[in-house]
C-alpha cells in the first residue's frame, strides 16, 4: 500500500493503541477498529499535520447524513488514504 | 471570577487574530464556598477550574474566529500539568494560542501565568459547532460584554 496508508495506519496505531498487524487497508476505522469520535478528533488532528491539509470532517459526516455517500467511502482505510491523496493533489494545484 | 455561575475569566486582555492568540484575566474570589471544602483551613483553587479557565479563554478566541457563528465545546485536556498552588485572591493571567483549527475542532496551547510565574498549562481541544439555539447565542454576546470582548469583532460576526 501507498505510504499515504502507512501513515495513517501508524498514526491510528499510536494515537488509538490498537496493534499495528490488526490494522488492515480493507479495515474500517469506526466499525472494524472501534474508533470513537473523540479519538478521531486526535487522528484528524495528526493527519492534518502529517499532510497539511485540513481534513473535511464536518462536510463528510453530511454527505453521510444525508444519504450521499457511505462510512465505507470516507473511513475504510484504504479509502481514506486515496482521500488524502486527493486532498494534498488538490492542495498542490 | 463568579464561581458559583461558572465564569472564570473576568476580562479579555488582548484578542489578537492575526496572531491566533488571547490573554484574558481572572482573580480568585477571596470567599468562595468551593474553598470550605478544597481544603477545609487550606483554600486552593482547584485545578480543574485552572483547567476551565483555560477552556473559557481558548473559547473566545475561537468564538472570535467564528466571528460568533459557531460554539466551542471543551472535548479534550492533554498533558495538563500545575505548577504551583492558587490560593484566594490572586490574580491570574490566562492565555492561549492557536495550534490547529480543523474541521469541525480547534487545538489550543493554553497557559496561566501568576505575577509571570508558570501556574498550568495544557493543550486543549475543543469541537466547534453551530449554537444549539438562539437563546445561547444571545446569552454568549451579553457574555462577550461582560468579559470586554472585542466589540469590532463581535459587530462583524
Amino acid at each position: 500500500m501507498s505510504s499515504t496508508y502507512d501513515t495513517i495506519a501508524n498514526i491510528i496505531a499510536e494515537t488509538c493503541d490498537i496493534p499495528r498487524d490488526t490494522i488492515k487497508p480493507e479495515s474500517h476505522a469506526i466499525n472494524d477498529l472501534g474508533i470513537d469520535s473523540l479519538d478521531f478528533l486526535d487522528i484528524a488532528f495528526a493527519i492534518d499535520k502529517a499532510f497539511g491539509i485540513k481534513l473535511p470532517l464536518e462536510q463528510w459526516t453530511q454527505e453521510v447524513n444525508d444519504g450521499k455517500a457511505t462510512t465505507d467511502q470516507y473511513f475504510v482505510l484504504k479509502n481514506l488514504s486515496a482521500r488524502i491523496d486527493e486532498l494534498v493533489a488538490a492542495k498542490g494545484a | 471570577m463568579r464561581l458559583e455561575y461558572f465564569q472564570l475569566i473576568d476580562r479579555i486582555v488582548d484578542l489578537n487574530l492575526a496572531d491566533r492568540s488571547i490573554s484574558s484575566e481572572a482573580v480568585v474570589p477571596v470567599e468562595n464556598t468551593i474553598f470550605e471544602g478544597h481544603f477545609p483551613g487550606f483554600p486552593l483553587m482547584p485545578g480543574v477550574l485552572l483547567i476551565e479557565a483555560m477552556a473559557q479563554t481558548s473559547g473566545w478566541l475561537v468564538v472570535a474566529m467564528n466571528q460568533f457563528k459557531r460554539m466551542p465545546f471543551l472535548a479534550q485536556v492533554k498533558d495538563a500539568k500545575f505548577r504551583t498552588f492558587v490560593t484566594p485572591g490572586q490574580k491570574l493571567a490566562v492565555s492561549a494560542k492557536l495550534l490547529h483549527e480543523g474541521s469541525g475542532y480547534a487545538v489550543t496551547a493554553a497557559k496561566i501565568t501568576l505575577a509571570g510565574k508558570p501556574v498550568c498549562d495544557a493543550t486543549l481541544t475543543l469541537r466547534v459547532m453551530d449554537f444549539p439555539n438562539a437563546e445561547v447565542s444571545e446569552k454568549m454576546r451579553e457574555t462577550a460584554a461582560r468579559v470586554g470582548f472585542p466589540t469590532e469583532v463581535a459587530v462583524n460576526g
